[in-house]
C-alpha cells in the first residue's frame, strides 16, 4: 500500500496539463478523483513517474444544456454532483441515478466521471450508460479536439480509444427521460458484476427502437445488438422478458471470477437488461 | 436524619454510561503506534514470499543495500543468528518457526528478508529490489488432500501434513484421568437411534480485520541494556514475556507499551514475526525501529480464523430427543502453529455439547498443515465453529422430525437444576437458565408471527425463511490451569492525594470500553464521581502484571481483579478515616462511602470526605498505630472456574428469486452475560458481534486458488459487511448470575458472533428448503443461492 515515488504537478488550467502530457511522455498520468489510480498505486500496479491533477480545473466542470438542447457533463465532476443535478434528474434520470449508485459515499465525493470513462474498469457503471444514450466523449489534445461515439470509444478491459496526451474533457448527450440502468453489485467493491443501460423510443405502449448496453460481463461496455433488435416494435413492459431472455448469449467474452462465474453472468446479463427495460418503460 | 451538604451521588453499575474514550478517539487525539515518533527512529520494510510453497535458493540483496539511506538488509537466515524460533502457547508439538523464514516457505506473504532504512517509502522500495529465487513445491492447498499418504509435507517430522490429532468420546469423560470412559455406547446410540441426521459442513476461513492493522515500534537502549516496545497489541504483559525470552534478556529489561488499540478481534493476541524482528534489529542497528502493517500485508500475513471442516452426524428419537453426537472436525491451520493456533480448535469440539443433554458423544480432530496464513484466534475462537455445527445440525434435525426449532432444543435444554453442569467433554457449566431465554427471544421476535409473516410471503411467491440458534459459549478465560500464560488477572488502585483515585488493570483494552466500565465499578465502590477516576492499561511499567484482553476476560476476570484491589483500597481508606474521627470512637467496620464521604452508616454527620482522608493519609500525622502510609493496593484475581453465557438468536432473511441475492430482513439477540456493569458497552459488543458474525454467514471469506495464492487479498475482492447490509438489530436480555466472580458477570465480547451465524444460515436454509434444500455453505453468495435454486427449476 505504498505508492513508488513520483512527481506532482496541479495543471491551472487544461492547455498547461496537455503540455505537462507532452512534457511527462509515457511516464505521465492524469488524476482527478483518484479512485482508480490511487488504489493501483498503492499496490504498485501503476507507478506513474508523474501525476498531473486536472481534479479542480473549472474546464472540466460544469452540467449544462447545450443550445441543440444536449446535455453536457464536464470531466472533473465528481460523481455526487452529477447525482445532485437537477438537470440530469429531469431529463436524463438514468445518469444521476447511474452515479448515486457507484461505490460508497467516500468514492462518490471523489471520483469523477471522466476519470470513470477514462479508466474503463470492465465493471464501472458510466460506460454502459452513455453507450446507451448514445453519448459522444469529448477529447482534446496536442492536435486538437476531437469526438468520439461512446461505442467507439470503449474498445477492451480498460482501455479505451484515447491517445498518449489526450484528455477526456466531457461527455454530451441527447436528454432522454426513458433510460434506466439497473446492475447486480460485487458485493465487496461495489462495481457492477452485470450492469445494463437501456434507453428506449417509445411510442404508446410499444418500443420504436433501443439501445442497450452491458457493462461487468464482459471486458468492456457494449452494446446488446439482440436485445435492442428484439425490443424494436415490441409492447412493453409486457415484451421486455422475451427481449431479454438473450440477453448474455450474445455476447462473445464473458468475466468469471469468485464473484460470478461465466454462466451466472450471462445468466444475470438477461435478468438485469429485463429489469432496465422494465424500468425505462415505466418512465415512458 | 441529618444531611450534610453536597451532591448524591447516583449508583453507575448497570447505566447507560457513554464511552469516556470516544471523544479523543473520534476527535483524532488518541495515540496509536504510528504516532510514535522517536528521534534517529528507521523503518522496517519485510520482502514477502509471492509464491506459497518453496526452497529459498538465493536472495540477492546487493541493489537494495546500493540504495541511499538503506542502513541494513538482512535474510532470515541471517536475522536466526539473532533471534531463535518463536515460542508459542499450546502444549502441542510444533515445528520450528522463524520470524523471517530461513529456508523455505510456506505461504504467500510470508517474509524472506527485512530493509532498515530512513524512511517507510525507501524501506519498501529497498524490499522490492531484493531478488529471491525459489524452487518451487507443490502447494498444498485442501485440507483433505493434506492428509493423503504421500501428500506434499510442509514440515519434516509432520506426516500427513498433521499437526494435532485428538480423540474423546462415549458416555463421558473420567475428569480422574481424562479418558473416555466408554466408546461403543456411541456405536449403539447411533444403531438405536430412529433419526440420524448427516452433514458435512465448512466454517470458512475468515480474515479479522480490524480497522487498524498491527504495528510497532522497538527501541533498544545499549546503555541502559532496557528494550522498549510498542505494540498494536492485545496483550503488552504476554508480549513482554516472550519479547524477552526470545531476545534473552529478562522481563526487567523490557517495557511493552499497547498504546491505544483499533481493533483486534483475536488477531492480536498472537506475538508476531515482525514485533521479535523489530526488536532483534533495533538492537542490531541501535536505533529505534519502526513497522507499520499495510492493509495487504493484514491480508496475507495477520492471523486468519475459522476453516474447520466438519463431519456432523447427530443421533435422535422421533420425539426429538438427542441421543448422541458424532464430530470429525479437520481444521486448516495455515502453514505454522502460531501463539494459539493449535488451542483454537480443540475449543470447538468442547463446546459442541451445546446448551443439550447429551448422553454420548464422540469428538475427532485432525489439525493439517497447508500452504496458507496460519490460524489462530479470532472473535469467538472455536466456539462458533462448533456451535454453527451443532446449531446447524439440531436445525437439520427439527426439519427432518417435523418439529419447532425452538420447541426441539427445549426438549434437549439441560434443565436448571441441573447446574453446575458436567459437559461430556469435560466442563463444567458454572449456571445456566435456558428456556426463559429461550421464551424472550420468541416473545421479542414473536415468533408465530413471523412464521406467518414467512408463510404469507411464500403464498405471494416470495423465497422468505426464518431461523433460530441457541448458544452457550466460554469466556472469562482463565483459569491458569487452562491459559498456558496464567489465567488470572492484576488491578492495582490507588487513592491520590486529594481523592481522585488512578487505578490499573491488566486486561488492555482495545475497545472494549474498560475505562468507562471499570470507572462505573470504582465510582460506585467509593461513591466518588466518575471524573475522579483515571483508568490506566496497556504499559507494562504502569501496569505491574496483567494477562490482556481476550476470551471474553475483561470483565469477568480484569474486572474481579478490580474490585479485589479496590477492597483493599477501600479498607485502608476506611481506616484512616477512623484514625481521623478518634474522638468519636468510630471502628472501621462502621464505615461506608456515601457521596463522596467516608461516614458512619446511616449517620451522614459521623463523616469525612473522601479527599480530606486521602490527604491525611499522605501527611498521616500521627500515623495511627500498625499503618504504613498512603493507599495503594493490588490484586490478582485467580478464577475458579469459567463462565458460560448464552443467548438465543432469531433472524428472518428473503431471497431474490432470480439473483440468489440474500437480504437479512431482521435479527433478534436474546443473551444473558450474567450481570451487566453497563448496557450501552454490552449492546455495543452485542452489535459488532452480531455484524461479524452475519459476515461469516453472508460476506466473509478467505478464498486461495489451486496455487495457494490469496484471490481475496483486498477489500476489492473481500466481501465486509456494511452498515447498509444491516438491519436494526432487537436485543433483549435475561440475567442468570455467576458464581466465579464477585461481579456475577460473564462476559459478552464475542457472544455476538457465535449465535448469529448457525442462526442466519438456518434461516437461509429454511427459507431454501421449498426447494429441497437441506444445507448451503457459507457465506451465501448470490450465485450458490442462485444455483441452488436453479437445480430445482427455479421452481418452490
Amino acid at each position: 500500500m505504498i505508492p513508488t515515488a513520483f512527481d506532482y504537478r496541479r495543471a491551472t488550467s487544461v492547455a498547461e496539463a496537455l503540455a505537462l502530457l507532452q512534457e511527462g511522455g509515457p511516464e505521465a498520468k492524469l488524476l482527478a478523483g483518484g479512485h482508480s489510480l490511487i488504489p493501483m498505486m498503492k499496490q504498485r500496479l501503476a507507478e506513474p513517474g508523474l501525476l498531473i491533477d486536472i481534479g479542480g480545473l473549472d474546464e472540466l466542470r460544469g452540467i449544462e444544456e447545450q443550445d441543440d438542447g444536449d446535455i453536457a457533463i464536464g470531466a472533473a465532476m465528481t460523481h455526487a454532483e452529477i447525482a445532485a443535478s437537477e438537470l440530469l434528474r429531469a431529463q436524463a434520470p438514468i445518469v444521476a441515478e447511474t452515479a448515486a449508485a457507484i461505490g460508497d459515499a467516500q468514492v462518490r465525493n471523489r471520483g469523477t466521471i471522466g476519470g470513470s470513462l477514462a479508466h474503463a474498469d470492465p465493471g464501472a457503471d458510466l460506460p454502459a450508460v452513455m453507450v446507451a444514450l448514445d453519448a459522444t466523449i469529448a477529447i482534446l489534445g496536442p492536435n486538437g479536439d476531437r469526438q468520439v461515439a461512446a461505442e467507439d470509444f470503449f474498445q477492451d478491459i480498460l482501455t479505451v480509444d484515447l491517445e498518449e496526451g489526450e484528455i477526456v474533457t466531457g461527455v454530451c448527450f441527447a436528454p432522454c427521460r426513458s433510460a434506466a440502468y439497473a446492475k447486480l453489485e460485487q458485493r465487496a467493491s461495489k462495481f457492477a458484476l452485470v450492469g445494463v443501460a437501456a434507453a428506449l423510443t417509445l411510442d404508446g405502449g410499444s418500443c420504436s427502437s433501443a439501445r442497450v448496453a452491458v457493462t461487468g460481463a464482459s471486458s468492456h461496455a457494449q452494446r446488446l445488438g439482440g436485445v435492442e433488435d428484439a425490443l424494436a416494435g415490441a409492447s412493453l413492459p409486457d415484451g421486455a422478458a422475451s427481449a431479454a431472455a438473450g440477453a448474455g448469449d450474445g455476447l462473445e467474452f464473458v468475466n468469471e471470477d469468485l464473484h460470478g462465474s461465466e454462466g451466472y453472468r450471462r445468466a444475470m446479463t438477461a435478468v438485469f437488461a429485463r429489469r432496465a427495460i422494465e424500468a425505462a418503460a415505466g418512465r415512458g | 436524619m441529618t444531611t450534610v451538604d453536597g451532591p448524591v451521588l447516583p449508583k453507575l453499575i448497570g447505566e447507560r454510561v457513554k464511552r469516556r474514550e470516544d471523544p479523543r478517539l473520534i476527535q483524532g487525539q488518541a495515540t496509536y503506534v504510528d504516532d510514535i515518533k522517536l528521534p534517529g527512529m528507521l523503518h522496517l520494510a519485510f520482502k514477502r514470499s509471492d509464491i506459497a510453497h518453496g526452497i529459498i535458493q538465493s536472495i540477492d540483496t546487493s541493489a537494495a543495500e546500493a540504495m541511499e539511506g538503506v542502513e541494513l538488509v538482512i535474510t532470515g537466515a541471517e536475522l536466526a543468528e539473532h533471534l531463535g524460533p518463536m515460542p508459542i502457547g499450546t502444549p502441542f508439538p510444533a515445528p520450528d518457526h522463524y520470524s523471517v523464514a530461513t529456508d523455505r516457505v510456506r505461504y504467500v506473504g510470508e517474509p524472506v528478508a527485512v530493509v532498515v532504512a530512513e524512511d517507510r517509502y525507501l524501506a519498501r522500495d529497498a524490499a522490492d529490489a531484493i531478488e529471491v529465487e525459489y524452487e518451487e513445491l507443490p502447494a498444498v492447498v485442501d485440507p483433505e488432500a493434506a492428509m493423503e499418504p504421500g501428500s506434499t509435507t510442509l514440515h519434516e517430522g509432520f506426516e500427513r501434513n498433521i499437526a494435532v490429532e485428538s480423540y474423546w468420546g462415549g458416555t463421558g469423560v473420567n475428569p480422574e484421568t481424562a479418558q473416555p470412559e466408554d466408546d461403543s455406547a456411541v456405536d449403539a446410540a447411533f444403531a438405536e437411534a430412529d433419526v440420524v441426521v448427516t452433514q458435512r459442513m465448512l466454517n470458512q476461513r475468515l480474515a479479522p480485520n480490524a480497522m487498524e492493522p498491527r504495528g510497532v515500534v522497538a527501541h533498544y537502549e545499549p546503555g541502559r541494556e532496557y528494550l522498549t516496545v510498542w505494540s498494536a497489541t492485545q496483550n503488552p504483559h504476554i508480549l513482554r514475556t516472550l519479547v524477552a525470552a526470545l531476545m534473552g534478556l529478562g522481563e526487567h529489561q523490557v517495557r511493552a507499551v499497547a498504546p491505544e488499540v483499533g481493533g483486534g478481534f483475536g488477531c492480536k493476541i498472537n506475538i508476531y514475526g515482525e514485533e521479535y524482528a523489530a526488536a532483534a534489529l533495533s538492537r542490531l542497528v541501535k536505533a529505534p525501529v519502526k513497522w507499520i502493517e499495510d492493509r495487504t500485508e493484514a491480508f496475507l500475513t495477520t492471523t486468519h480464523g475459522r476453516d474447520l471442516l466438519g463431519y456432523i452426524d447427530l443421533a435422535a428419537k422421533s420425539d426429538g430427543t438427542i441421543t448422541g453426537l458424532k464430530a470429525r472436525i479437520i481444521a486448516d491451520i495455515g502453514a505454522y502453529e502460531v501463539l494459539l493456533t493449535a488451542m483454537i480448535p480443540t475449543l470447538t469440539g468442547l463446546m459442541m455439547n451445546g446448551v443439550y443433554r447429551l448422553p454420548v458423544v464422540r469428538h475427532e480432530l485432525t489439525e493439517v498443515f497447508t500452504n496458507k496464513t496460519p490460524t489462530d484466534a479470532y472473535r469467538g475462537a472455536g466456539r462458533p465453529e462448533g456451535l454453527y455445527f451443532l446449531e446447524r445440525a439440531v436445525d437439520m434435525l427439527a426439519r427432518e422430525l417435523d418439529m419447532d426449532p425452538g420447541e426441539i432444543r427445549r426438549k434437549n435444554f439441560v434443565p436448571a437444576d441441573e447446574f453446575p453442569f458436567a459437559t461430556q467433554g469435560g466442563l463444567v457449566y458454572d449456571s445456566g437458565n435456558y428456556e426463559p431465554c429461550l421464551d424472550k427471544a420468541l416473545e421479542v421476535a414473536d415468533w408465530q408471527g413471523l412464521l406467518a409473516e414467512r408463510d404469507a410471503a411464500r403464498a405471494e411467491g416470495r423465497i422468505v425463511g426464518v431461523g433460530l440458534a441457541f448458544y452457550v459459549e466460554v469466556c472469562g478465560l482463565g483459569p491458569s490451569a487452562v491459559v498456558p500464560t496464567g489465567g488470572w488477572e492484576h488491578s492495582g488502585v490507588t487513592v491520590e492525594r486529594g481523592g481522585k483515585v488512578t487505578a490499573t488493570t491488566g486486561a488492555s483494552p482495545h475497545g472494549q470500553g474498560n475505562e468507562t466500565t471499570f470507572a462505573q465499578m470504582l465510582a460506585d465502590h467509593f461513591s466518588i464521581p466518575l471524573e475522579d477516576i483515571t483508568i490506566l492499561h496497556g504499559d507494562t511499567s504502569v501496569v505491574k502484571q496483567g494477562i490482556g484482553t481476550f476470551g471474553s476476560r475483561s470483565q469477568a476476570v480484569g474486572g474481579a481483579a478490580l474490585i479485589s484491589a479496590a477492597g483493599k483500597a477501600g479498607d485502608k481508606m476506611k481506616q484512616f478515616a477512623a484514625a481521623l474521627m478518634t474522638d468519636q470512637e468510630v471502628s472501621p467496620e462502621d464505615l461506608v462511602f456515601e457521596d463522596g464521604r467516608i461516614q458512619v452508616e446511616g449517620a451522614p454527620e459521623v463523616s469525612k470526605t473522601f479527599a480530606e482522608v486521602a490527604d491525611f493519609a499522605y501527611v498521616p500525622v500521627p500515623l495511627p498505630p500498625g499503618m504504613e502510609p498512603g493507599i495503594s493496593e493490588e490484586a490478582f484475581f485467580e478464577p475458579e472456574n469459567n463462565t458460560y453465557p448464552f443467548g438465543c438468536h432469531i433472524s428472518m432473511v428473503e431471497m431474490d428469486r432470480e439473483t440468489g441475492e440474500t437480504k437479512l430482513l431482521k435479527l433478534i439477540a436474546v443473551d444473558d452475560c450474567g450481570n451487566v456493569i453497563n448496557p450501552l458497552i454490552v449492546e455495543g459488543q452485542v452489535h459488532g458481534g452480531l455484524a461479524q458474525g452475519i459476515g461469516q454467514a453472508m460476506f466473509e471469506e478467505v478464498v486461495y486458488d489451486e496455487d495457494g495464492q490469496p484471490v481475496t487479498a483486498s477489500f476489492m475482492d473481500y466481501v465486509m459487511p456494511r452498515a447498509a447490509d444491516l438491519p436494526t438489530f432487537e436485543l433483549d436480555r435475561t440475567v442468570t448470575t455467576t458464581p466465579i466472580n464477585p461481579l456475577g458477570a460473564k462476559g459478552v465480547g464475542e457472544a455476538g458472533t457465535i449465535g448469529s451465524t448457525p442462526c442466519v444460515v438456518n434461516a437461509a436454509v429454511d427459507a431454501l428448503s421449498p426447494f429441497g434444500v437441506t444445507h448451503i455453505e457459507m457465506p451465501l453468495r448470490p450465485e450458490r443461492v442462485w444455483r441452488l435454486i436453479q437445480e430445482n427449476g427455479g421452481q418452490s
